[in-house]
């Protein structure tokens, strides 16, 4: 899966099944404070990971994760083509 | 108040059925795909909330939960409570709900086939637990007085106003949000369809709900939402509020028997503690609204405790459930509503269907059409499995 792909596929969950506020959809976004993502959202959001990549999210690899771009780094590193 | 149900959205359109003797029974194809013996229920469609409530206060509802929330923005803006006066004043809640299965097995299913619990997502738990509604609309309506869901099979309803009314007048609060909620999805049901309960009139929907009927084969499972806002007296009086009626009587009682057969004896104390409680004769009642779901034993035994209580003074009776099926968990709310509607428009609404009685329901003054009625007391009645009893008694309010 390309990085385009992987960016489209996430901001497409996260604006109808989250509903994010579309504008705030930028890389450097910060997923609890800038995007308002709790951890009650978070476990919703492993259930979609899981049917849009066919992986499942390990807690202790998101722990660095806090803005949008890590995010995609950190599904690139499980989907994105090598 | 506030009503969501299978004879209409909101009060005016519910009133508008309860005249007309409208029925609510259809059937449901995927009941029969799931191996129900019965496919008839009431039909309720589901309420749209996008847009209305945000993700986050949406995931964690239900569908017996969604209409409890419809039911709940009507009974409030009725009641003239607004987001602002909920931040600035302490409103509880008791509302009665005894299931919410397609949560629980949806749930299921998902760790039945990922054999992992952590894909189920965040929604099912707040979905599934029995006080589902009580946890959602305090936290939806920022409620902070008493917050507990009351689980008395098809009294629940009932129970909640009863307990409401209690708190009330024992000044423990000023404004409690009182009701019931009912799921209809095909999940629900069908280990109530198990003990081949329900009506097998497949082929006349609109007639198969036959209470007090020598006919009746069976109850019809229905559902929705109703809720009512009880207040203080005197505190209705100073914040200028539209009231439309007391509560003046609640009795309860448990038979003590079988799990689900009814007990004459135990609906008689239950109405005979209400009138008592009320401080009214049975002779002052102008009509009482029947529990009768349907069933032959359920419709006998109320009917000759109808008759030991009422029999002298023969007061016009009738079950809505002939219109609605039985909304269960929600019913002993929304025959409160009911019945308030028929209060404020002077009519009683008809036990539709009551085409020959048998010989027990012949001794009642049972109304087979509308009669336009003056109604100043009315009693309502709402019995459940294990024998659970309750009985209120409601005036109609006059300035």
């Amino acid at each position: 899966m390309t990085r385009a792909q992987i960016e489209a596929t996430v901001k497409k969950f996260l604006v109808e099944e989250i509903e994010v506020e579309e504008k705030n959809i930028v890389p450097e976004a910060l997923l609890k404070d800038d995007l308002g993502i709790d951890s009650l959202d978070f476990v919703d959001i492993v259930v979609i990971v899981e049917r849009n990549f066919g992986f499942k999210i390990k807690p202790e690899e998101m722990a660095g994760v806090r803005t949008l771009s890590q995010f995609y780094d950190y599904i690139e590193s499980k989907v994105g083509d090598k | 108040m506030g009503i969501y149900s299978c004879i209409g959205k909101n009060l005016e359109e519910v009133q508008r059925s309860l005249y007309d003797g409208k029925s609510g029974i259809g059937v449901d194809p995927m009941r029969k795909e799931y191996g129900y013996r019965s496919p008839l229920t009431g039909i309720v469609d589901r309420p749209l909330l996008k847009g209305m409530l945000d993700r986050r206060l949406r995931v964690g509802l239900a569908e017996e939960g969604e209409y409890a929330y419809m039911a709940t923005l009507e009974a409030l803006r009725t009641a003239g409570i607004d987001t602002d006066y909920l931040e600035k004043n302490e409103v509880g809640i008791f509302y009665g709900n005894d299931s919410s299965a397609k949560a629980v097995i949806e749930a299921h299913s998902i760790a039945q086939a990922k054999k992992d619990t952590t894909l189920i997502g965040s929604g099912a738990i707040f979905q599934s637990m029995n006080s589902t509604i009580t946890m959602n609309l305090s936290t939806i309506f920022k409620l902070r007085g008493v917050n507990m869901t009351i689980s008395a099979a098809c009294a629940s309803g009932s129970h909640a106003i009863g307990l409401g009314y209690l708190f009330i007048r024992q000044g423990l609060q000023d404004v409690v949000l009182c009701g019931g909620a009912q799921e209809t999805n095909y999940y629900s049901m069908g280990s109530f369809d198990a003990l081949s309960a329900f009506s097998m009139r497949v082929d006349e929907p609109a007639k198969a709900s036959r209470p007090f009927d020598v006919g009746r084969d069976g109850l019809i499972p229905s559902g929705g939402g109703a809720s009512l806002i009880l207040e203080d007296y005197e505190h209705a009086l100073k914040r200028n509020a539209t009231i439309y009626a007391e509560v003046i009587g609640y009795g309860f009682s448990s038979n003590g028997v079988h799990i689900s057969q009814p007990s004459d004896e135990g609906c008689s104390v239950a109405m005979a503690r209400a009138l008592t409680d009320a401080g009214v004769a049975a002779s002052d009642i102008d009509y009482v609204n029947a529990h009768a779901t349907s069933t032959p034993q359920g419709d006998m035994a109320e009917a000759v405790a109808l008759n030991r209580v009422f029999g002298a003074s023969r007061p016009l009776i009738s079950s809505t459930k002939s219109m609605t099926g039985h909304e269960c968990w929600m019913a002993g709310a929304s025959e409160i509503i009911y019945s308030t509607l028929m209060m404020q428009n002077s009519f009683v609404a008809p036990n539709i269907n009551f085409e020959n009685p048998d010989e027990y329901s012949r001794k009642l003054n049972i109304a087979d059409k509308t009669v336009e009625k003056n109604i100043d007391l009315f009693l309502s009645n709402s019995f459940g499995f294990g024998g659970t009893n309750s009985a209120l008694v409601v005036k109609k309010y006059k300035a």
